[in-house]
Order: structure tokens, then sequence, then C-alpha cells
């Protein structure tokens, strides 16, 4: 692998480039669908690739082939170069990367089980017996059970000297049913919609117990379509972490990715609320926000040994006691606001640049209330469960979600279910009235590994790690 | 972007690769096998802040077997296309073959079908884009900003792609493909926002200029929008935000598969949509990006979609027509796919209404440049949520008089195509989920908005 990534360096340096990097990445993939008990598709993939990044005359410049080879990495490197000409004939600003030491390693996922070694059919069994719990309970119109593990190969060498390399595991499973009555159609997932993720082996999946929660999850289906609807109103509601994680994702994750702050999204995914003269300063929250990017957190889709400039993975404080302090950054954005790179970026494989993505964004848990006892605490309100729809808007300010399930909290206790639930809001409004945080005892890693960020398009696998929340005077059962 | 190396552009050899591998898969036991082969580089320069900041290039080879021995059905894939990638292509395929039960209801792969091969799809200009035109494109819309005071973000973006699949019954279809596509978004000094968007199988039919001063006058008229009460106004919807209808109609509706699992709107001869909503799938139209074939090498046939108002035809691939004894339509997605066919060349039929008068029919509504972050709310009525984006505007007496800031919606797309009163004559090229659309703006009497955004 050296020489490829020496060839591709050394060419690079030899045209004009001030820094080069490159990527070498082999990536395996395993997707198991069953669809009412039907084996709907098995498919396994590997790609395999590098991509050159080069900065000449402080433009950058990137190009990326599937052939393996040293010709092919001139070939590449010097395309990489021609386009860095290119990018700078419409540059205002000369770019900088900020000093880190140079990078050597070896990251490997911690893995109990290998995914891709334990056999297909004990796998395929598995999820079937999951799935046939699922059809036990009558009345399910079809069910979906679902695996999928990934596992990238990766090497990365810069002109700094920097060389690592890294195995990095990601498993997922999960099921569904989904229950139909005319223009009524209910789903119900377990233990997420499309399933839960995490840096793990087969373990993780068996630690899931799919089959234990089918029959349960089969009759919340059937039930939900009988449910009346959310009444419109303003509420204090309950997030289950399966809900919560995504709020954090949509709006604290990408409005603290600094490249938003800086506008290089705006054309796609948008910019942010959160500018850089609000840092230190700005009441993102109550004071019982206390949020993190944590790289190095067990378990988390963001975790690893680097970040594919090279920057090793550490905790960086976004919000801390309710206020806005820091952001996900790179060694080319964070010296704009005199930091350094807290370590965020990563690449969707060989042939896609490195944008700054989030790692393990995650609402750290406080003493003193388990989520049991902020439902307890609650005399009047909702508890809204496992998303099922998401939206917001450019800058990340006005929300809405969708929860496959919302049950009314009275006393204390949970009630009724309602069906077609919803709630939105304008992001900092909501983080300001969260007046309970469940403690470790239900803070655990949850993922999502379809990010969408960039264009080229790429999809990240980033984690969060939530154990619950109260909120107060929120509005809900928004209707059309 | 020359197709200098490895496949590149290059159909014959695509299929060539394909049938190789299906010959690999027979040799390994496979009573029926199935090769796709996507071969060929795409570049995208990327611009922010008025200046380049990202740009990129790539040679990519995609190889997707479908594997059956004995109504057992594996699928792998590789990113290689050497003699040790396909072998272990097939290896893993077989494997995997090797570990599943046999299908009860498995179809078959499909045979030949007569094909005439589409035209339009290739373009020279695209084939031989380069970095400097990509930037040539960036600087010609940095440049419309900066005389408009606002400035630019956005990408020109293009690919070639070689198209092949080849199976045990003969199927050996092979097309060359291009497009581009450059889209900006730009932003003036008091919260002013634009967006415009082209899209052409010829990279070097886009007219940046135009993009940009389209996207920097839009901006200048969005500075300082004003918080407007949420509630039921008609809209003008640009074919910007038209597009995202369509998608979601075919994501959830025109699909075969959602149809069969009872979670689609869609039952033939029932009225959906004013009777000004015609929209087909038409891979042929040259407005478009044109395309022959799907992921099974089955040639794309046209379907009304919505004739009128009033649903016609579905979008089958291989497996759901078999469940419901019909051909394929040609517009399966690669193998394994739970997610069903899709219309990936959605074409609304155009109406004779110019942008002007359809905003000068309106007593008192909004004008909507484009749609951000939509999702389901509630799917076998589509009714989506999402916000709009970079140019929302209040109408009154026939006449745009002021902007307003972005707003939240929830609503059935279903219901605002039933209320369309009239359609533009002008249409566009948008990029959609999955290949490219044509759509014209339309203007329809009641909209729903839920919320409105904060000014932070």
């Amino acid at each position: 692998m050296r020489d490829l990534t020496s060839r591709a360096l050394d060419t690079a340096s030899a045209l004009g480039a001030s820094y080069a990097d490159v990527r070498v990445v082999r990536r395996l993939e395993e997707t198991i669908n069953i669809k009412s008990g039907r084996l709907e598709g098995v498919a396994g993939g590997e790609s395999e690739g590098f991509g050159v990044r080069v900065l000449v005359n402080g433009a950058w410049g990137f190009a990326a082939s599937h052939h393996l080879g040293t010709d092919e990495a001139d070939r590449v490197a010097a395309e990489a170069v021609r386009i860095a000409k290119a990018s700078a004939t419409a540059l205002r600003n000369a770019v900088t990367l900020d000093a880190r030491p140079a990078a050597t390693g070896r990251y490997e996922t911690p893995v109990e089980e290998d995914p891709f070694a334990v056999p297909l059919d004990r796998k395929i069994a598995d999820l079937m017996a999951a799935d046939e719990a699922l059809r036990h309970v009558e009345g399910i119109a079809w069910t979906e059970t679902v695996f999928g593990a990934q596992r990238e190969v990766k090497t990365f060498a810069a002109s700094d000297g920097s060389y690592t390399e890294q195995v990095i595991t990601h498993v997922g499973a999960g099921l569904e049913a989904n229950a139909i009555d005319g223009d009524e159609h209910q789903r119900r997932s377990y233990p997420d919609n499309g399933g839960a993720w995490a840096s793990a082996g087969y373990e993780f999946i068996r630690g899931l117990d799919l089959a234990g929660n089918a029959e349960r999850v089969a009759s919340e289906a059937r039930e939900l379509l009988t449910a009346p609807p959310l009444p419109s109103g303003t509420r204090t509601i309950v997030l289950h972490p399966s809900q919560l994680y995504m709020q954090v994702h949509e709006s604290c994750g990408h409005p603290t990715e600094l490249d938003r702050a800086f506008g290089t999204e705006a054309s796609y995914a948008g910019t942010s609320f959160l500018m850089p003269d609000m840092l230190g300063s700005f009441r993102y929250g109550s004071e019982l926000c206390d949020i993190v990017a944590d790289a190095t957190v067990p378990g988390g889709l963001g975790s690893f040994g680097w970040d594919d400039e090279g920057v090793e993975a550490q905790c960086v404080p976004l919000i801390k006691e309710g206020i806005f302090v820091g952001y996900l950054s790179s060694r080319e954005t964070a010296p704009r606001i005199g930091r350094q790179s807290g370590g965020a970026m990563r690449a969707d494989g060989w042939n896609r640049i490195p944008l700054i993505r989030m790692t393990n964004v995650n609402l750290l848990p406080r003493d003193g209330m388990r989520f049991e006892d902020i439902v307890a605490d609650t005399d009047d309100g909702l508890l809204f469960e496992t998303n099922r729809s998401w939206s917001i808007d450019d800058r990340r300010l006005n929300f809405q979600f969708g929860t496959e399930v919302c049950r009314e909290i009275k006393g204390g206790k949970v009630g009724r279910l309602y069906r077609n639930a919803t709630y939105t809001g304008i992001t900092y409004e909501l983080w300001r009235s969260m007046d309970a945080v469940g403690d470790a005892s239900s803070w655990r890693m949850w993922g999502t590994p379809n990010c969408g960020k960039g264009e080229p398009g790429q999809a990240g696998h980033v984690g969060h790690g939530v154990s619950g929340a109260r909120f107060r005077n929120v509005r809900v059962g928004v209707v059309a | 972007m020359s197709a200098t190396h490895g496949i590149g552009g290059d159909p014959e050899e695509a299929l060539r690769l394909a049938r190789e591998v299906v010959e690999a898969a027979e040799s390994a036991g496979a009573d029926e096998a199935e090769a796709l082969v996507v071969a060929g580089e795409s570049a995208l320069t990327r611009f922010a802040n008025s200046e380049i900041h990202q740009n990129v290039s790539s040679a990519e080879v995609y190889v997707n077997l479908r594997f059956v021995k004995g109504g057992r059905v594996g699928v792998a894939n590789t990113g290689r296309m050497d003699a040790e990638g396909v072998r272990s292509l097939v290896e893993r395929a077989t494997a995997i073959t090797a570990h599943v039960d046999e299908l009860e209801a498995w179809p078959g792969l499909p045979g030949p079908e007569p094909f005439e091969p589409v035209t339009g799809a290739w373009s020279d200009g695209t084939a031989h884009a380069t970095p400097e035109l990509r930037a040539e494109g960036a600087r010609a819309v940095i440049a419309a900003a900066d005389e408009a005071g606002v400035t630019a973000y956005g990408s020109f973006s293009h690919e070639v792609e070689a198209y092949a699949v080849a199976n045990s019954h003969g199927v050996g279809i092979a097309e060359r493909r291009t497009n581009a596509q450059l889209l900006t978004v730009t932003m003036g000094p008091d919260k002013g926002t634009g967006y415009a968007e082209q899209c052409h199988v010829d990279a070097t039919a886009i007219d940046a200029a135009a993009i940009g001063r389209e996207a920097a006058q839009l901006a200048r008229a969005s500075a300082n929008p004003v918080e407007l009460v949420p509630g039921d106004y008609p809209v003008v919807l640009t074919s910007y935000a038209v597009v995202d209808v369509l998608d979601m109609l075919g994501y959830l509706g025109f699909t075969a598969l959602a149809v069969q699992e009872e979670r689609s709107f869609f039952e033939p001869g029932k009225r959906v949509a004013s009777p000004l909503v015609s929209v087909a799938d038409d891979s042929r139209d040259p407005a478009g990006l044109p395309v022959g074939f799907d992921a099974e090498g089955v040639p794309k046939r046209r379907l009304e979609l919505l004739a009128e108002g009033v649903c016609r035809d579905l979008a089958y691939d291989v497996a759901t027509a078999a469940r419901a004894g019909v051909r394929s339509t040609g517009h399966g997605l690669p193998a394994p796919n739970p997610y069903g066919p899709f219309p990936t060349n959605m074409v609304m039929a155009a109406g004779d209404r110019s942008l002007d008068e359809l905003i000068g029919g309106m007593e008192r509504g909004l004008l909507v440049t484009r749609f951000w972050y939509t999702n389901p709310v509630h799917q076998k009525k589509v009714i989506i949520t999402g916000m709009t984006r970079d140019g929302t505007f209040l109408v009154e007496g026939g006449r745009i008089v002021g902007p307003v800031r972005n707003l939240r919606f929830t609503e059935s797309y279903l219901d605002v195509l039933a209320a369309v009163d009239a359609v533009s004559r002008e249409r566009r090229c948008i990029k959609g989920f999955l290949g490219g659309s044509v759509v014209p703006a339309v203007r329809a009497s009641s909209f729903t908005f839920t919320g409105v955004t904060a000014d932070e």
C-alpha cells in the first residue's frame, strides 16, 4: 500500500502541491432483507479505490479512481493538481491548515463476533425468527426485518509524514410491522425506524433481542390503527431516547458544523443559525443541556482513531450548561475561529472528499432522575417514541418531527395511545424549555447510517448518545 | 473529462464485462445470472462565498451480479473490474445462494425485448468537459452575483456513464449516457436568498450566466423578509418546488410495490388531481435526461401516470409485474431492491400560461421558489411537511408585494394537485430523486402553511 500512497504524494508534490493526502479504502458490505417471511434480498458488496486531495496555490483539488496501481496513482495525483489549479482561478481566500503532529498508528473497532464471519444462514435464521414472531399477530399487512454490516479498511497518508491504518466495523438490524385499514397506514418498528446501528460486531445484533420484541411491536402497529389522532395544542412533552437522538441530530448536530456556519454547505444542506460570534454567549438551551461531539465513545457510529485528515479522535464540547461553546470542525475551518481542528472530517468512501460531519453528538445524562422518574414526575404530558418523520429548515431553526407512537401521561402514568403524532418548534426555544434529563441508566448510543450532506452526495454514519428528556410548552398535533 | 482509462463511457466495453461476469457465474453453476455494469467518470466543482472551495473528479465502476440457482437468489456487487474482482464477485454471490432458501415465486430473469436505441442520451460536450469549463461556469455565476451585490454558492457537475445489462436469457443491452447540472443559491446582505438550476445532457449547453442572474435577482428581491401568519393561501409553485411534488408521488404512489403493499393512493381510474395535471414517465423525452432501459435490462415503456388528473399506469419491475400478471415496464432498480420500481423520468404536461400570468391570477397568495427537507407525515394521503426556501413572496392583486420569511407547510400533495387551476407553458429539466424530470410551474387555489421560521 505504501507504494501507491508514496507515489501519489510524490507526484502531487512534484507537480506543485504544498500539501497532499491520499486515502485508500476497501469497503465490504452485507445486507439481508426479509419481507413478510420472504427472503427479499441478500447482497454482498465490495468497493475499493483511492482518493488524492491536494492543495495548490491555496486551492483544493481532489481526484479518485477505482483502479489501484502506481501508474494510476500518478494520473490521479496529476488530475487532482490540475483540478486545484482550476479552483485557484476562482479563489478569494487561500486555504491554510492548522498545525497538528503527524498521525501514525492503527485503530480497529472492538468486535467480539465478526459480523462477516457469522454464517449467513445463522443471520438469516435469526431474522426469520423475528419476522415470524411479528406475523404471529393478527391484522398485520406486511412485515420487514433487516440486517446490515459495513467494514472499511482504510489507509491514510499525507505529505507531512502521517500514515494511519484503520478497520471500522458497523452493524445494524431492526424490524417493523405495518398495519393498514383504508387510508390509514401505521408502522411500528424496533429498536428504531430503519434498525439500530452501532460500531460493533454481531454481539450487538444478538443483544437487540429482535424476536423478543416482535410481538409487542406488531400489536402496537395494529393498536395504532384505531387510536385517535393527536389533538392540536401546547403541551409538556417527554422524548424517549428513540426520538430524542433525532432531535439532537437535526437541531444540534447539524447547526454546530462549522462549514455550515461559513456557508460552504449553503447550496445543498444549508447554513446555520449558530454563528462564531455567538460562541461562549448564546443561550442555546437550559442549564441542563450539555452536548458534546465525542469520537472516542465505545459503540458510536462516529467513533474512530483518526478522522479523514489525520486528526486524532477527541471529545469536543458543543453546548455547556446551555451555552453554545463549540463546533464540529476541520483543519481548514478551526483556525478561522482561533482553534485547532476538533477532528470531524469524514468521507463516505474512497471517491469522496472528507467533509465536516458529526462524530457522536451526545446529550450527556444528568444525575438525579431516571427516565421512568421523568415520566412519573409529569402530571400532564405526552410521551413521543420512535422517529417516523423529520424536517428542519435550512438554518436549523424551525423543526417538525413525527413519531410512530405517542402516549398521554396523566398523573405520572402512561395512558392512551395517539396516532400520527407530531410536534414542532424553534430549536433554541425547545432546548431552553428542557427541564429534565434522564440519568445514565437509560443513556445509550443510537445511530443513523444515512445522514446526507455534500455535493456529490455523501451518506454519513453518525452516533448520538441520549437518555430521554422533558420539554415544556411545545406545540403538538400539527394537521394539514 | 475524456474517458481515457478503464471503461469510461464505452458501452461495448461495459457490455463485454457484463457478459464476462454472466459467463463466469454460469461456469460456477448458476442456472440464471444477470450482470449490471455501470462505469464512468464524474466531476463536480463547488463554490461558496463566491469562490471555488471544493473540486473533485472520480472514475468508478459498479458491477452487480444476480446469481440464481434452483430458485435461490444471491446478489453481490463490486467496484473492481479485474479478473480477481470478477472471481471474488462470483464467489460471494455463489456463497450467498448456497445459504438462502428457494424463493416461492421466483419469476425468472427477463428475456430480451425489442429495443430501439434512445437518442439524445449522450453529449460529446459533456464527455470532454474539463475542470476549466467548470471553473468558467462557476466564475460566470459569481460574476452575476457580484454585479447584483450578492454572494454565490453552488456546484457545476457532469458525468459520463456506460450502462450495460447482460443475462443468461440473451439480454445484452448497453448505452452511454451523460448529464450535467449547474445549481446556485445566492445570498444577499439583508437575508435575501435565491436559487436557480439547469440540467442538460450537454455540459456546454448550460447557461451559467443566466442561472447566476436568475438566482441573484431572487436574492435581491427577497431581502428583508417579513413574517406572515401561517394559514391557507393560494400558491404559485415554481418548477423547483413542483419537482418535489412529483418525486414524492413517485416514491409513495406510482410504484407497483406500494400498491401491492396497500400503502399507495393509486387506484387505476381514480381522480386524484385537477384535469390540468397530466404526468407521464417518458425516458425518451429529449427535454429530460434520456435513458433507454432499466437495471434489469428491460426497455423503458412510456407510462401515463396521471392522465388529466386520473390515475392510469403504474411503474413495474420484473418482480412486481410477475405478481400482478403483467409485463415489466422497465422501471427496475439494481437488485436486491426492497424499494420496488420507480418512475425515473417524470414529465408533467405544460399548460398555456406564463409564470407572470400565474402570479397575475392570484388575488392574495404566495409565490414559492422551492421546498426544502420534505418528509412524509402520512404516506397514503401523501401528507408532506417541509419548508419553503430561497425566495417566498406575498402576492396581492396579482403582483408581488414583497418577501416573507420561510414557512413550514404540512399539506397533502394530492390535495395540492387537486387544487391546481393553472399550469405554465415553460418547463424545466430538473434532477429528481433518481433521474431528470421535466416540470412546469403551477398555481393551486389552496395550500396549508403551518408554521414560520425564526428571525434569529
